[in-house]
C-alpha cells in the first residue's frame, strides 16, 4: 500500500507492524508524534502491546531492559536530551545483550535549546555497543525498523539497534512510502525467540559482579558480534530487496561511485541532499559519486577503503567531536588515510542544500575544507 | 498468626554467599523470598545486594535475578511486569529489592513513576540507613547525628520519611518491618503478594560494619530499634494505618519505649554525639510518634 506520511508516523507504523510486546517511551520534540501514535494504536486495540508511560527516558530504557530480559520484543523512541539521559542504560542494554530497537530523531543539544537536526546526540552514544543506522528517507525509516529487529535478534548479533533520522527534515516531512501487508512483514520478521530470559523455571542471575578474569571476554564477544553484524546487515538488506524490491546497499549506499574520481561521504538528510548534488555535478561532466553511510556502527571500514582506492573522499559531518573534528571524518581517516577533505555542516539545523554540497565540492577542489558557512563558504 | 516454625523450608538465598557475617540483607531477603516463593523475579540495583549474590559465574540467589543500574530498580520492574503481563504470566511476583540509597535518593524518581503508573510489583527498600556498598556514606535515610564517611562529625540533617512520600501515591499497600520480627515480615510479604498494584515495604536493616557494632548483634539491634521507637512497624492498607508489635503500644501510649540511648550506645556511629544531639534525637522521635498517633486516629 502506498501512503504519504511523515517519518514519525511511518516509524510508528513500522514499530506497530513489528509487533513489540512492550513499548516504553517518554516524549521529546521532535519524537513526540511517534509516542502519541503508538499510544493511540495500543489504546484503540490495533496493536496488542503493553505501553509503559514512563516518567523519564532513563526509565524508558530501564523498563525496555526489564521487559526484553523477560523475553519479549520491545520498542522505544527518543531524541537529543532524552538520548543523553539514557546514556547509562544504553551501555546496560548492550552489555546485557538485549536486542532492543530504538528510534532516535537527531536533534541538537542545549544550551541554548535547539530542536533542530544535528547528530551530536547519537554520535555521543558511539561507544555504547549499539548498532547505529542513519536513514535518508521515510521509506528507508520504515524498512530499516523492520530490518533492525532481524539484525538485533540475529543469533550472531544479539545487540540493540538505534535507527537515526534528522529532526523535522525527515521526522515532520511527508513523503511517499510503500507499506507491505502485515502478513509479508510477519513472514519476514517472525516472533521473537530470545537467547536468554528471566524464567522462574530456569532461574539465572544476570549481571552480578564480574571479575577481571571474565570481563574482557564479555567485551570481546560484543566486538565480534558487531563485526559479524556487518554481514548480517548486508544479508538482510539483500533479503529485503528480494522480498520487497528495495535495497540500501547494506552498510553504505553507493551512487555513481564506480567511475568517480571524487566521492562525497555523508549520511542522513545530507546524504539524501547530496544525491541531487551528484546529479547536477554529473551534468557538468564532473566524475562525482556519493557514498551514503547508512551504518555507523559497526563501521564499514572495508567498504570505504574500497571506495577510496580510486577516488578522493569529501566527508560531510553533521556533528563535531569538540577538540578534534567530525566523528565520521576521524573514523574514515582511520580506514583510508588522512588524504581526505572534511566539512562540518548543518549543526543545530542549519540548512544544507544540494547547492551547499556542490559548493563544498568546489571548495574541496580548491584544496579547502573546514566548517562550512563558518570558516569557509 | 504464623509462627517461625510455619515458615517454608525452601531457601532462595543460598549459603556461601558473599555477604558480611551478620548481614541484615540476607536475613531480610531470605524471609521475604520464603513468603514469595519460587515464582518470583527479582531486580536489584547497585548496592550490597548486588555484591552478596557472589561473583559471576556463581550466584546465591535461587530466583531469576536481573541486576540493573543504581537508579533504575523500579523502572526495570515496570518492564518485567509488562513483559510478564504480555505473556499472560500474571501469577509471577515481581520484586524490586533496593537499598535506601537506591530508594530515598537516586532511585526516587523511578520509584515514584512506577508507583504512580500502577506497576503490579513489590518494591522493598531494605534500609541500612546509608550507602554501605560504597563504604558507609550518608543517605537521605541516615539519622541525625550519625557518623558516616561523608558526615565525619555526625549528620546535621534529619532523615526523610520515604514511606510517607510513598503513601502520598495512594497505593494499596505500604508496610514497614524489622528483621528481628521475621514472622511479621513474612506475614506482610505474603499479604503484599496477594494484593494487585504497587506495594511498598521498608525493612530496617542494621549493618554491623556501617553502624559499627558487633556482627553477632544484628538481630538485637533491629529489635532494639523497634523497642525504642526509633523504628516503627506498621501497615497502611485501604487508607488505614495499623501499628504492629511493640510499635502499637508506643504509638497508642500504652507502652513505654525503651530509652533510645540503649540503641544508640550500642553503635559506634553515634559514639560522638553530644547531649544536645541526644536531645535533638529524642525530640525528633517524640514528634514522629505524635505525628503517627494523630495520623492513626485520622482513619
Ligand atoms: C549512577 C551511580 N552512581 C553511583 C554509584 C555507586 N554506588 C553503587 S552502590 C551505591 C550505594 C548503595 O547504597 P544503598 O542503595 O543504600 O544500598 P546498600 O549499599 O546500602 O546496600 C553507590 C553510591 C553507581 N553504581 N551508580
Ligand atoms: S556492608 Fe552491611 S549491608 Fe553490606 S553486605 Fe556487609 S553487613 Fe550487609
Amino acid at each position: 500500500m502506498k501512503i504519504i506520511d511523515t517519518a514519525n508516523n511511518i516509524a510508528a507504523l513500522a514499530a506497530k507492524m513489528a509487533r513489540p510486546k512492550v513499548i516504553s517511551a517518554y516524549p521529546i520534540t521532535p519524537q513526540t508524534t511517534i509516542v502519541e501514535k503508538l499510544a493511540q494504536y495500543v489504546e484503540s486495540g490495533e496493536l496488542k502491546s503493553e505501553f509503559i508511560r514512563v516518567e523519564s527516558e532513563h526509565s524508558a530504557m530501564a523498563s525496555c531492559i526489564g521487559a526484553e530480559a523477560t523475553g519479549v520484543r520491545t520498542f522505544t523512541a527518543t531524541s537529543s536530551h532524552g538520548l543523553l539521559l539514557m546514556h547509562e542504560m544504553l551501555h546496560w542494554a548492550a552489555l546485557a545483550r538485549l536486542p532492543i530497537v530504538m528510534v532516535n530523531i537527531n536533534r541538537a543539544i542545549g544550551p541554548g535549546w535547539s530542536i533542530w537536526s544535528d547528530c551530536n546526540d547519537s554520535i555521543a552514544q558511539r561507544d555504547t555497543g549499539w548498532l547505529q543506522f542513519y536513514c535518508s528517507s521515510n521509506q528507508e525509516v520504515f524498512d530499516t525498523i523492520i530490518q533492525a529487529y532481524r539484525v538485533a535478534e540475529h543469533k550472531d548479533v544479539q545487540l540493540p539497534v538505534m535507527i537515526n533520522y534528522d529532526g523535522f527534515i525527515l521526522s515532520h516531512t511527508s513523503m511517499p512510502a510503500d507499506i507491505p501487508p502485515q502478513e509479508e512483514i510477519d513472514s519476514f520478521l517472525p516472533p521473537y525467540s530470545p537467547e536468554w530470559k528471566l524464567d522462574v523455571d530456569k532461574p539465572i542471575t544476570h549481571g552480578n559482579i564480574i571479575g577481571p578474569e571474565y570481563y574482557m571476554e564479555v567485551r570481546y564477544d560484543m566486538q565480534l558480534s558487531q563485526m559479524k553484524a556487518k554481514n548480517v546487515i548486508k544479508d538482510i538488506d539483500k533479503e529485503w530487496h528480494k522480498t520487497f524490491g528495495r535495497s540500501y546497499g547494506g552498510l553504505v549506499e553507493e551512487y555513481m561511485c564506480d567511475d568517480a574520481d571524487t566521492v562525497i561521504v555523508a549520511s542522513g538528510a545530507i546524504g539524501a541532499e547530496a544525491h541531487a548534488s551528484v546529479d547536477e555535478l554529473r551534468k557538468k561532466g564532473k566524475k562525482v559519486g556519493l557514498a551514503r553511510l547508512r551504518v555507523f556502527r559497526p563501521f564499514p571500514r572495508e567498504e570505504l577503503k574500497k571506495i577510496a582506492e580510486n577516488s578522493e573522499l569529501i566527508v560531510i559531518d553533521r556533528n563535531i567531536s569538540v577538540g578534534m573534528e567530525g566523528a565520521m571524518a576521524t573514523e574514515i581517516k582511520a580506514a583510508v588515510g588522512n588524504d581526505i577533505k572534511q566539512f562540518i555542516a548543518g549543526l543545530g539545523g542549519r540548512d544544507v542544500t544540494h547547492k551547499d554540497i556542490i559548493r563544498m565540492y568546489e571548495l574541496a577542489k580548491e584544496n579547502k575544507d573546514g566548517w562550512y558557512s563558518v570558516e569557509v563558504e | 498468626m504464623v509462627s517461625i516454625k510455619d515458615l517454608p523450608e525452601n531457601e532462595y538465598v543460598l549459603e556461601g554467599n558473599a555477604a558480611c557475617p551478620g548481614c541484615p540483607i540476607t536475613i531480610a531477603l531470605r524471609t521475604m523470598l520464603k513468603a514469595l516463593g519460587k515464582d518470583t523475579i527479582i531486580t536489584v540495583p547497585a548496592s550490597c545486594s548486588a555484591v552478596i549474590q557472589s561473583l559471576y559465574p556463581k550466584t546465591s540467589f535461587a530466583v531469576p535475578t536481573l541486576n540493573i543500574a543504581f537508579e533504575a530498580a523500579a523502572a526495570s520492574a515496570s518492564g518485567i511486569e509488562a513483559a510478564l503481563h504480555a505473556q499472560g504470566k500474571d501469577d509471577i511476583t515481581v520484586l524490586a529489592w533496593a537499598g535506601d540509597g537506591g530508594s530515598y535518593d537516586i532511585g526516587l524518581q523511578a520509584l515514584s513513576g512506577a508507583l504512580e503508573r500502577g506497576t503490579n510489583f513489590i518494591y522493598v527498600c531494605y534500609n541500612n540507613q546509608m550507602y554501605s556498598n560504597t563504604g558507609v556514606q550518608r543517605s537521605g535515610a541516615t539519622p541525625y547525628g550519625a557518623w558516616t564517611t561523608t558526615t565525619w562529625t555526625g549528620k546535621k540533617e534529619k532523615q526523610k520519611n520515604l514511606a510517607e512520600i510513598v503513601m502520598a501515591h495512594d497505593i494499596p499497600y505500604v508496610a514497614t518491618a524489622s528483621i528481628a520480627y521475621p514472622t511479621d515480615l513474612y506475614r506482610k510479604a505474603k499479604k503484599a503478594k496477594e494484593i494487585k498494584g504497587p506495594k511498598y515495604m521498608e525493612i530496617i536493616a542494621p549493618c554491623p560494619p556501617g553502624w559499627r557494632f558487633d556482627m553477632s548483634k544484628t538481630v538485637e539491634m533491629a529489635r532494639l530499634a523497634v523497642e525504642t521507637g526509633a523504628w516503627l512497624m506498621y501497615e497502611f492498607e485501604n487508607g488505614k494505618l495499623t501499628f504492629n508489635g511493640p510499635s502499637k503500644g508506643i504509638i497508642d501510649g500504652s507502652r513505654e519505649p525503651k530509652p533510645v540511648e540503649d540503641w544508640l550506645r550500642m553503635q559506634g556511629r553515634f559514639k560522638n554525639i553530644t547531649d544536645d544531639d541526644l536531645k535533638e534525637i529524642k525530640k525528633e522521635l517524640k514528634e514522629r510518634w505524635e505525628f503517627y498517633r494523630k495520623k492513626s486516629q485520622l482513619f
